[in-house]
């Protein structure tokens, strides 16, 4: 067990706002929707009931080399970018292979190498079938990749939570070095599912927005009139590292991560238990692990994924927390500018918190129309300024299967 | 319509190269797919299954194991074609 604090020394993304971080964050605080609509000849062709995403800004395969990408799926391609964004922005730190680590998570996998070979199956037979598809369809390839392209040997570890797993990536992390198990860690999430069957499925049980006609402004979590999420696309990545390497290479540090919080509501497969007792506990126990209490708290990333009934139950969850101090705490809901990537948002949103401590500023949340009152959070169209003081934040993150994690970050 | 030597060989420089990024020009008929261009099982098997298609050739697997250069491959594709 190290009794040294675990800090952020680097951050990357390739997000709808943007291929790197300061891009995606500075598209995020100016405003900007990453969601538009789909011009794809399968959105018409398959008649599908929604017509737009938030897509990855950048194309991953005009990014990496094509070897390199052909042989990774878009989730893989996105994660390397991110990763390496990250490495690079930590100062490409030195450590033994066997004390770095990867966590990456994806919610899906690799959907495209999956369905493609499917098609391939079916119109040219088993014999056209590439080999490489099972190591890019399979779950842990971006982290398998990652720990391939930085020589990491410590562990290469992936979780899949649905929503909450790059989140719980994070956390877990964040345990790994807590308990030793490496000096460094690449930790993160990635999602690249934007496929016609996605599509059809999340629209099939009502998640998705169809607000067809206007996608810059589909995504407004907490307004009266949300009609579900918009589904985005991406990766991001941020290096950990325990204060003592940091410090002892010279690095800078972004951040603390003071905690985490990961718990299960068993209560409906898809369903948030509406009283919000599982978020509410994983909000706990990050503040517990973080030494912190709910009054230390001063900006919260939600969840907040724009569909009816997360959205407040969330708030009921954090209100559990709170009490009446929920309606000072500045809030952001920042899948309004980049939809929702899935297994990659926790990473990508842990990065926004980070820098808004960094500028001390809770980003704008977009397309607020009117504020439902049952979902009462501090959201505001403008920048909320954090202040001075020592500052902590969470980031929460919600997943089909009943999975909740919570991740604690404070200024260092 | 047949392909001859000179048209296998360029077309399999064309799929090497997509596969691995090694240049063109380095593939020859008397490198070694594992030796000289450091090609893998995996990589090779894409190769493999490109030239079929390619070709239009089937290139049974037990044959793979006796394609050691890019030659022994033009050598196989010429004188299987259909």
């Amino acid at each position: 067990m190290s009794t040294s604090r675990i800090v952020v020394t680097g951050i990357g993304a390739s997000s709808p706002l943007g291929g790197t971080a300061p891009e995606s964050w500075s598209a995020l605080r100016a405003g900007v929707s990453g969601t538009h609509r789909l011009e794809y000849d399968w959105v018409e062709k398959y008649e599908l009931p929604v017509t737009f995403a938030a897509q990855g800004a950048v194309r991953p395969e005009t990014v990496l080399e094509r070897p390199v990408a052909k042989r990774l799926d878009p989730a893989s391609q996105f994660a390397l970018i991110a990763a390496k964004e990250a490495w690079a922005d930590a100062g490409e730190p030195e450590v033994e292979p066997d004390r770095l680590g990867i966590d990456f998570a994806t919610g899906i996998g690799g959907v495209w190498t999956l369905l493609d070979a499917w098609d391939t199956l079916r119109e040219k037979g088993p014999r056209r079938v590439m080999p490489m598809t099972v190591p890019m369809l399979m779950p842990n390839a971006a982290a398998g990749n990652l720990s391939l392209h930085f020589g990491a040997r410590a562990f290469a570890r992936t979780v899949a939570s649905a929503c909450a797993s790059s989140t719980e990536s994070i956390v877990n992390a964040y345990e790994h070095l807590r308990d030793g198990l490496a000096d460094v860690v690449i930790a993160g999430g990635t999602e690249s599912a934007i496929h016609p069957i996605t599509i059809a499925a999340f629209s099939s049980m009502q998640a998705l927005s169809r607000r067809n006609d206007d996608p810059e402004h589909a995504s407004r979590p907490a307004s009266i009139d949300r009609d579900g999420f918009v589904m985005g696309e991406g990766a991001a990545a941020l290096v950990l590292e325990t204060e003592e390497h940091a410090k002892a290479r010279g690095a800078r540090i972004y951040a603390v991560v003071a905690g985490g919080g990961v718990t299960a509501d068993s209560y409906h497969i898809t369903a948030n238990d509406p009283e919000g007792h599982g978020a509410a506990r994983a909000v706990r126990l990050a503040l517990e692990v973080a030494d912190a209490s709910p009054d230390d708290v001063t900006h919260i990333n939600a969840h907040a994924t724009s569909t009816p009934v997360g959205d407040p139950n969330e708030y009921q969850a954090l209100k559990q927390v709170f009490g009446s101090r929920i309606d000072e705490i500045p809030v952001s809901a920042t899948k309004a500018s980049t939809g929702h990537l899935l297994g990659g948002t926790g990473a990508l949103e842990a990065v926004f918190t980070v820098l808004a401590l960094r500028d001390r500023v809770a980003p704008p949340t977009i397309n607020i129309t009117q504020q439902d009152p049952e979902v009462p959070i501090r959201l505001s169209g403008d920048e909320q300024p954090l202040g001075d003081g020592p500052q902590l934040a969470i980031s929460n993150s919600f997943g089909f299967g009943g999975h909740n994690a919570v991740v604690a970050l404070t200024t260092l | 319509m047949a392909f001859t030597n000179e048209e296998v060989l360029a077309g399999l420089a064309e799929l090497i190269t997509d596969e691995t990024g090694i240049s063109a020009d380095e593939v020859a008929l008397e490198k070694s797919f594992t030796d000289d261009l450091d090609i893998d099982s995996i990589s090779m098997m894409t190769i493999v299954v490109n030239a079929e298609e390619k070709f239009g050739v089937t290139i049974p697997d037990d044959e793979v194991k006796n394609l050691k250069t890019v030659g022994d491959a033009v050598t196989f594709i010429t004188s299987h074609q259909a």
